[in-house]
């Protein structure tokens, strides 16, 4: 039985590591189902991009008070990782703080590191639910962050307070133990513990038994609480911890006001315009002609387009700057991005039940889960791309979708489609004779 | 008509031989709407002052496509760009300048992917290129004092990062540049992009260009400064709205440099 502990963790550990692996292989097929879009190119360009903007946060600091928060959050996640290495091999070995008596000095160095990270994040955390829950942010409260999108939230943030307080507690508990009950060998005597000595001050007068019950349980729970929070990110908009990094390395890298310029469409038109083609005869000319112009549903969308949607960690920042959206339209680019994402989910779990290939089930995301009013209200300014901290564009899919009323059902609002008469017929979106362009120039 | 303000078009002075340095897009706006004639006037009457070798299309120029593209009839925009490209190129335009952020972007960024590859100016940045090398002066300071604020037109500022050119200009006026709360990448659109021009906007609290009307109202400036026919339009119809327009006034840098 003296083994137990050592099974039970190597359990633990294992299935929730293969869980974690089939989810997220589920999210890559799922992002596979998209469209191809050409984003290898200038790799170094790419690789300096991630540097900047997720890895060294340069959008998040542009709001500096929750720039600065978040940033030692993810510091400290990161910091505090370094201890997750240790607590795995104790777990796996049945040692206890095994690290200590290679590292002598820099061990204490460390622990004591951890530990402010760990005051600095639970402050954090309980500022950011201030701010959600009782300065109630505007951008926190719109329509689309009603239900699940609220209470993932803050579930984030109600686990990460658990994460540090069990970190913390455990410690205070091992600190007393060195302390007042030396004789126990397994307790080491490493580390230093300038936040969890207070906690030590609360716990002081316990028997060793008890303050061993108090280490155990808080070690194993911060441990478990982990694995079961790696495993939540499947489900939650956390998921940005991981897909911030390859979002912003595949990111679009071209002037914001430059839109794909469709190859199908070049094909068309160069044969329409072609004098030496027929236009009617389909074998001149081997270009694939897609099925559809544009988007109506997910698989329509790029593959990038579709990772940008599990990315995104509904921050609101886009929905903030919209211009339509602050004016009361409809369209939030927040939105469109979690209808996205909550589509492509709903479509991979169609595609696990049946076990191959999507056959339709009879919805799509234009029209069930975006309005054409939405689509309709943007006015193009890119606010919401330039906003984004890890890249997002969801300009480029309210784009798709616009291509795919207009091209396909020719279902525009009808002043535009007046405007597209116009340019066709006298090159211009008013109704003015082409050849009178010059005329002002006759009044000078 | 008075010879040194006459505005050569391309296809009458090509046969003899001469290819103008600069081709101006004068745009859609800049040749129809009553607002934006004054606005290309202006421009043409600084190229007429500098003596510069430049022609306009004329009958010859069309509509870039921006808004059939932004409205997502990729094909109606792909058939102007590609019937502009041949225009351009069969005159064998080097380079271009043009008093429209839309028409700019277009050109500039989605041009050379079907085949035209010019070098393409706004006209803020033309101007300030003018101004640095001493092609022209601004000479009276007639803008002196006067507290001006800066409308960034989206399709110059976030979509192609040009925000210093036209706050040099002003600069250059000996006037006061006031910032508005939301300026630069932070820019609140007039509400105009993305073909919303041509359209009702769909239903809301309040029109965009009114809100960016009062955040441009809040600063107290004499004059709102555009650089977008569009954006000039929305602002003018904000201040009508919010009956300011005998306060302030919304006008093209160029026309600024131009009244100077």
């Amino acid at each position: 039985m003296q083994y137990l502990p050592n099974i039970i963790f190597a359990i633990i550990f294992f299935f929730s590591i293969s869980i974690f692996i089939i989810n997220i292989r589920k999210i890559i097929s799922n992002i596979k189902l998209g469209k191809s879009i050409e984003r290898n190119d200038k790799l170094k360009e790419r690789f300096l991009k991630m540097l900047y903007v997720a890895f060294g946060q340069s959008k998040m600091i542009k709001r500096p008070i929750v720039g600065i928060l978040h940033l030692i959050v993810y510091v400290g996640f990161v910091v505090i990782n370094i201890e997750l290495i240790e607590i795995i091999i104790d777990g796996f070995l049945g040692t206890h703080r095994i690290f200590s008596s290679y590292l002598g000095f820099f061990y204490d160095i460390l622990i004591g590191t951890f530990e402010i990270f760990a005051f600095l994040v639970l402050s954090s955390v309980i500022i950011f639910w201030i701010r959600r829950n009782i300065l109630r942010i505007n951008r926190f409260w719109k329509n689309e962050m009603k239900g699940w999108p609220k209470l993932d939230a803050d579930l984030i943030l109600y686990f990460e307070v658990f994460l540090m307080s069990m970190f913390l507690l455990m410690n205070g508990a091992d600190n007393l133990i060195q302390k007042n009950f030396p004789e126990n060998l397994q307790y080491v005597k490493a580390g230093f513990f300038p936040i969890s000595q207070y906690i030590s001050l609360i716990l002081d007068g316990f028997s060793f038994e008890i303050l061993f019950y108090i280490e155990r349980t808080a070690w194993w729970l911060h441990i478990v609480g982990i694995f079961v929070f790696l495993n939540y990110l499947y489900f939650s908009k956390h998921l940005h911890i991981i897909l911030a990094f390859p979002n912003t390395f595949f990111s679009n890298l071209n002037k914001k006001g430059r839109f794909e310029n469709l190859k199908s469409v070049t094909n068309e038109v160069t044969k329409f315009l072609d004098p030496n083609i027929d236009p009617f005869n389909n074998s001149q000319g081997n270009e694939e002609i897609p099925d559809k112009f544009g988007a109506s549903d997910v698989i329509d969308l790029n593959w990038v387009q579709l990772m940008n949607a599990y990315s995104c960690t509904e921050c609101g920042r886009c929905t903030s700057e919209c211009p339509a959206n602050q004016t009361g339209k409809l369209l939030s680019p927040r939105k469109i991005m979690m209808d996205t994402r909550d589509r492509l989910s709903e479509i991979g779990k169609h595609i696990s039940k049946t076990k191959g290939k999507f056959t339709g089930d009879g919805k799509q995301l234009l029209g069930d889960y975006i309005k054409p009013e939405e689509i309709w209200a943007c006015t193009s300014c890119n606010a919401c791309v330039e906003s984004c901290p890890i890249d997002i564009d969801p300009l480029s899919i309210i784009m798709s979708m616009r291509q795919y009323l207009v091209m396909e059902k020719s279902d525009a609002p009808s002043e535009i489609n007046n405007m597209m008469n116009n340019i066709e017929n006298n090159g211009a979106p008013w109704p003015f004779n082409q050849n009178d362009r010059a005329i002002w120039s006759h009044e000078i | 008509m008075d010879k040194k303000n006459k505005v050569p078009i391309l296809s009458e002075i090509f046969p003899n031989g001469k290819t103008p340095d600069i081709l101006f897009w004068v745009g859609c706006a800049g040749s129809f709407d009553d607002r934006a004639k004054k606005i290309t006037k202006s421009f043409v009457r600084i190229l007429n002052k500098i003596n510069i070798s430049y022609a306009i299309l004329g009958p010859e120029e069309s509509c870039t496509g921006d808004p059939a593209k932004r409205a997502g009839n990729e094909f109606l925009f792909q058939m102007q760009a590609i019937s502009n490209i041949e225009t351009l190129n069969k005159y064998g335009v080097k380079k271009i300048v043009t008093t429209c952020p839309h028409c700019f972007n277009t050109l500039k960024n989605e041009y050379p992917g079907l085949g035209g590859n010019y070098d393409v100016f706004h006209h803020t940045q033309f101007l300030k290129d003018l101004l640095d090398t001493g092609k022209l002066k601004i000479e009276s300071g007639s803008f002196k004092g006067k507290k001006i604020t800066y409308h960034d037109p989206c399709y110059l500022g976030r979509a192609n990062g040009v925000y210093e050119a036209p706050r040099e200009l002003i600069k250059k006026l000996d006037a006061e540049l006031v910032e508005m709360k939301s300026c630069k990448s932070k820019g609140l659109c007039c509400g105009a992009g993305g073909a919303q021009m041509f359209k009702e906007p769909e239903p809301g609290k309040k029109d965009i260009n009114i809100k960016r009307t009062e955040e441009a109202i809040e600063v107290k400036p004499d004059i709102i400064a555009a650089a977008c026919p569009f954006c000039n339009t929305m602002m003018s119809d904000g201040i009508k709205n919010k009956e300011k327009e005998n306060q302030i006034s919304v006008l093209d840098i160029t026309e600024l440099i131009d009244d100077s």
